[in-house]
């Protein structure tokens, strides 16, 4: 007979920065990855934003660096259930890449694309109001490949799929385009404290 | 929905095999996985993926994983400790839509450790449905003893052991390389790599390097960097 499935002990399974259904990964950081990681040249690196804007922009490396910095430190959760808790990244807010391109007022939602290929749709309002960056610095170092380096897009607030590695640029559309993980079965919005892992949940 | 443990057996001193009767049919492509969730009195959950090693069958009721017991791992470690034929596992699925076998392409699995598991489900596929499909298996694990499905493994398959081989093995212990690859491209092939983080990082990476397209490369990796 199977004694019940118990609540760890550890103070980590009360947390209450951890949404439902996911735990504290500790001092790891898990990599999850569907391809293989690009080896980008930051002679040639660029970051574009475009689409529905009265000016798009594209920026080189050493471009980007220059714009004003902007830092997070929280919470963040993948939806294969680990949660990194109290991390911190630096780089630009997405604000400040915006306000050099104008959005237009019929753009509602974002493509975000890396440089090897894949794709990831979010809301214009969740990449807006100090909620999203493109990050090049993680704990004070330069951000590994493996976690999407030289810079990765970071959304805190939702699923980490969303928080798209080797970020190579934003295109605001008037419309929603599911990226690769949604058009695969996974949630279109992934909000964590909603637990929207998969499509209909 | 609420599976039952059919079976289950040690397959190496760290790897279990679990074979789950489903109460209705779940028809998965392989390369897809499950969720296990675990729900505490309190209403506690704790939900893991883990992929599909079995071929699908023809009912679709029965699916088998193959879950390596990690030291602190939370599911991992309760099913070990206290899960045994007839316990019951809520379990939900299919799911993945990227790192799966079509059952028709020429395909080139590499493997590291239980990340092992969807590439069995592909090659007993193909076996099963699909002979004529060229496939071949590169697997890389630490020591014979802990290579799972050894018996199925004799055809279409690549061993590499990284700390120690068997008596009068011709390759070496250690890490896959460029060498263990190129006899065994599959033209025009899929590249599946599955494995631990820093595994699959390296296979791929060799993958590129033996000349196989970025963009033929699927890649499913788990576990951590420091």
């Amino acid at each position: 007979m199977a004694s019940p499935f118990r609540r760890p002990s550890a103070t980590t399974g009360g947390d209450l920065r951890l949404p439902p259904g996911q735990y504290d990964t500790g001092a790891s950081f898990p990599v999850l990855t569907a391809e293989v990681s690009p080896r980008l040249d930051l002679t040639t690196w660029t970051l574009r934003v475009d689409g529905l804007v009265d000016d798009a922009q594209e920026w080189t490396w050493d471009q980007v660096r220059r714009l004003p910095t902007s830092s997070f430190e929280g919470d963040i959760h993948c939806v294969t259930t680990w949660s990194k808790l109290g991390t911190a990244f630096a780089g630009v807010s997405v604000d400040t890449l915006l306000a050099g391109a104008g959005p237009q007022s019929a753009a509602t939602h974002v493509v975000a694309w890396s440089h090897s290929g894949y794709t990831t749709n979010l809301p214009l309002a969740d990449v807006t109001g100090g909620k999203a960056w493109v990050v090049w610095e993680h704990e004070g170092a330069p951000l590994p490949p493996e976690h999407g380096g030289p810079a990765r897009l970071l959304v805190p607030h939702l699923y980490f799929w969303k928080s798209v590695k080797w970020v190579g640029g934003l295109r605001l559309l008037d419309h929603d385009e599911p990226g690769f993980w949604e058009t695969r079965g996974y949630h279109d919005r992934g909000d964590p404290w909603l637990e929207q892992r998969y499509a209909g949940d | 929905m609420t599976a039952t443990i059919a079976a289950v057996h040690d397959e190496t001193t760290r790897m279990r095999v679990y074979r789950l009767r489903l109460p209705e049919t779940m028809a998965f492509v392989p390369g897809q996985h499950v969720t296990i969730r675990l729900t505490a009195p309190d209403g506690y959950t704790a939900t893991r993926s883990y992929s599909i090693a079995s071929a699908p069958t023809q009912d679709g009721l029965e699916l088998e994983l193959l879950i390596e017991h990690l030291g602190e791992g939370e599911v991992s470690g309760y099913l070990h400790d206290q899960l045994t034929v007839g316990d019951r596992l809520e379990v939900r699925g299919p799911f993945g839509g990227w790192f799966v076998w079509n059952g028709r392409s020429p395909a080139l699995l590499v493997g590291g450790g239980s990340g092992m598991a969807p590439l069995m489900s592909m090659l007993r596929h193909q076996r099963a449905a699909a002979p004529a499909v060229p496939m071949h298996l590169v697997v890389s694990l630490r020591s014979p003893a802990e290579l799972p499905f050894a018996a199925e493994l004799t055809t279409q398959t690549t061993v590499a052991f990284t700390r120690r081989t068997p008596d009068g093995a011709p390759r070496p212990a250690g890490r896959l390389t460029a060498a263990d690859l190129q006899p065994v491209l599959v033209p025009g092939a899929t590249a599946y790599v599955c494995g631990s983080s820093g595994f699959a990082e390296h296979a791929s990476q060799l993958l590129v390097d033996v000349g196989v397209p970025t963009g033929s490369i699927r890649v499913e990796r788990y576990g951590s960097t420091a």
